[in-house]
């Protein structure tokens, strides 16, 4: 286990939206420098709430969430528009914005920044390319540059794997896993606990925090029933359980 | 030459052409954003819920404009209070707040002592625009055309991916309400000379054609305002050699460039 300086917490933090029910309740953990966290739970468990509320678009209805900087966040990937005219390059140039004030042209140091996060990804051949008109695999990639390009130490990564070809989904966990050798905490939301199983430690989410601790530790069949409920098929006795997966959206 | 000008020969044609091709311009570029955020209902909302704040404008002989911005904030306001009724929802709000804002117009306006009135509020009066008028629009366009090129990054991160724009350092919300209330002063301005029904073609179909025409993002904006210009300047020009009125033709001639556009050019991906 990594034993880095902490860039991300939340000390009982519930977060949601409006008058509504909190969307999640009593989530405690850190993020630490180098260290890989799956968050883990079924659709409508609160995961993209908690990166809503790391990102500091939700304010904690209860409790307290603290990032050492602003996170860089990657959505899910449907939730881009296609239509919109832009190539990959100009999406990656996205997370160098921040930076600029309006009344600057983008310069050739964002341009680099931009190019090099698009190599990293595998994409510097397709930088002029409509976003549009990628591939599925190619298009997360594309928002995985836009989040290199913002540099930030932490990243947050909803279902980054989810709708994306083979390679594409090897080229991504590539890059993660050098993020986290360079001392970046990563957070990846995912229903998958066979995924989950592979990272430092992982954060169960179903509205409430129901476990948060190596996966070793952590991921036996008493939390899986308790995060996933009836969704959840548990095979070999015991040994491996796999969530169902199914997108309602 | 001075045959094909001829049409252009008094001051009013003049300020007419001036008019349509500065709105032209604002409007072709402001039609990229409100498509890009899918706000092209709301652009016709806004202009058919200006319609009794127009009439009662005219009623009372004060500026359109006046009449208009009261309008729009009242159809707003009618948008968001029938919106909260939730089985009906936004867009169910949204059309009964338009379908109540044109039945009240008509009704105000036919039973007022000048039924035609109501024909100009819908359709515009281009050869009416007073230097003033002229003046008004002038500022709001270039204001808008300022506004856009200042907000263009939060507008586009958001238009891309508003899940992912605050964590960019923008606000989806605030661009889109930005965007809203250029939107409303668009129509405010425009609403004398091309009409609560037309101004909308105006906004959509040359910002819809750009998207045919070009990939890129600035040129996509460069080229909707050129096609908002152009279509506001050969459509009055037509419409005054033809005898014909002139915001329907402008109208026809916008939707007609989208459809060139659209048959020379297949859809863009996506």
């Amino acid at each position: 286990m990594s034993e880095g300086s902490v860039l991300a917490s939340a000390e009982g933090l519930a977060a949601g939206y409006g008058r509504d029910e909190p969307a999640i309740t009593g989530v405690t953990f850190g993020a630490r420098a180098g260290e890989a966290i799956a968050v883990l739970g079924p659709n409508g468990g609160g995961k993209t709430t908690l990166f809503r509320a790391l990102v500091g678009e939700l304010r904690p209805l209860a409790g307290s969430v603290w990032v050492e900087r602003p996170p860089a966040y990657v959505p899910q990937l449907e939730r881009a528009r296609l239509d919109f005219p832009v190539t990959g390059l100009d999406v990656a140039l996205m997370g160098t914005w921040a930076s600029l004030r309006w009344y600057r042209r983008t310069g050739a140091r964002e341009r680099e920044r931009a190019r090099a996060a698009l190599e990293r990804v595998g994409l510097g051949e397709r930088a002029g390319v409509a976003f549009g008109a990628l591939s599925g695999g190619e298009r997360q990639r594309a928002l995985v540059a836009r989040a290199l390009a913002r540099d930030a130490r932490v990243l947050l990564l909803d279902e980054p794997l989810a709708g994306v070809d083979r390679p594409s989904g090897a080229r991504i966990l590539a890059v993660l896993d050098e993020l986290r050798s360079e001392g970046r905490a990563v957070l990846v939301a995912t229903h998958d606990a066979d995924y989950a199983r592979r990272l430092d430690r992982v954060l169960c989410l179903n509205r409430r925090q129901v476990a948060f601790g190596a996966p070793a530790e952590v991921l036996d069949r008493e939390v899986l029933e308790a995060t996933y409920g009836p969704e959840i098929i548990v095979l070999e006795g015991g040994e491996r359980a796999v969530a169902v997966h199914h997108h309602t959206h | 030459m001075v045959a094909l000008l001829e049409p252009f020969g008094d001051p009013a044609g003049v300020r007419a052409l001036a008019e349509v091709a500065v709105l032209g311009a604002a409007c072709g570029s402001l039609g990229v954003w409100v498509l890009a955020f899918r706000q092209s209902f709301a652009a016709e909302a806004l202009s058919h819920g200006m319609l009794p704040g127009l009439v009662v404008a005219a009623l009372a002989e004060v500026p359109l404009a006046a009449g208009a911005a009261g309008g729009a904030l009242l159809g707003a306001a009618g948008i968001a209070l029938a919106a909260r009724e939730r089985r009906l929802g936004t867009d169910g709000g949204v059309a009964v707040t338009v379908t109540a804002s044109i039945g009240i117009g008509a009704l105000l306006a036919l039973g007022g002592p000048d039924p035609e009135r109501l024909e100009k509020l819908l359709f515009g009066d281009l050869l009416a625009v007073s230097p003033t008028d002229l003046a008004i629009s002038i500022a709001v366009a270039v204001g808008i055309v300022g506004a856009l090129v200042a907000a263009r990054r939060p507008l586009a991160a958001s238009a891309l991916d508003p899940a992912a724009a605050p964590s960019l350092g923008f606000r989806p919300g605030r661009a889109e309400a930005g965007l809203l209330l250029a939107l409303a002063l668009v129509l405010v301005a425009a609403v004398g000379a091309l009409g609560s029904l037309l101004a909308v073609a105006l906004i959509v179909a040359p910002a819809a054609a750009a998207r045919r025409l070009t990939s890129r993002l600035g040129a996509t904006l460069l080229v909707a305002a050129a096609v908002g210009a152009a279509v506001g300047v050969v459509g009055l020009w037509a419409s005054r050699l033809a005898g014909v009125e002139p915001s329907g033709t402008i109208a026809v001639l916008a939707v007609g460039g989208f459809a060139l556009a659209a048959a020379g050019r297949p859809a863009p991906a996506g």
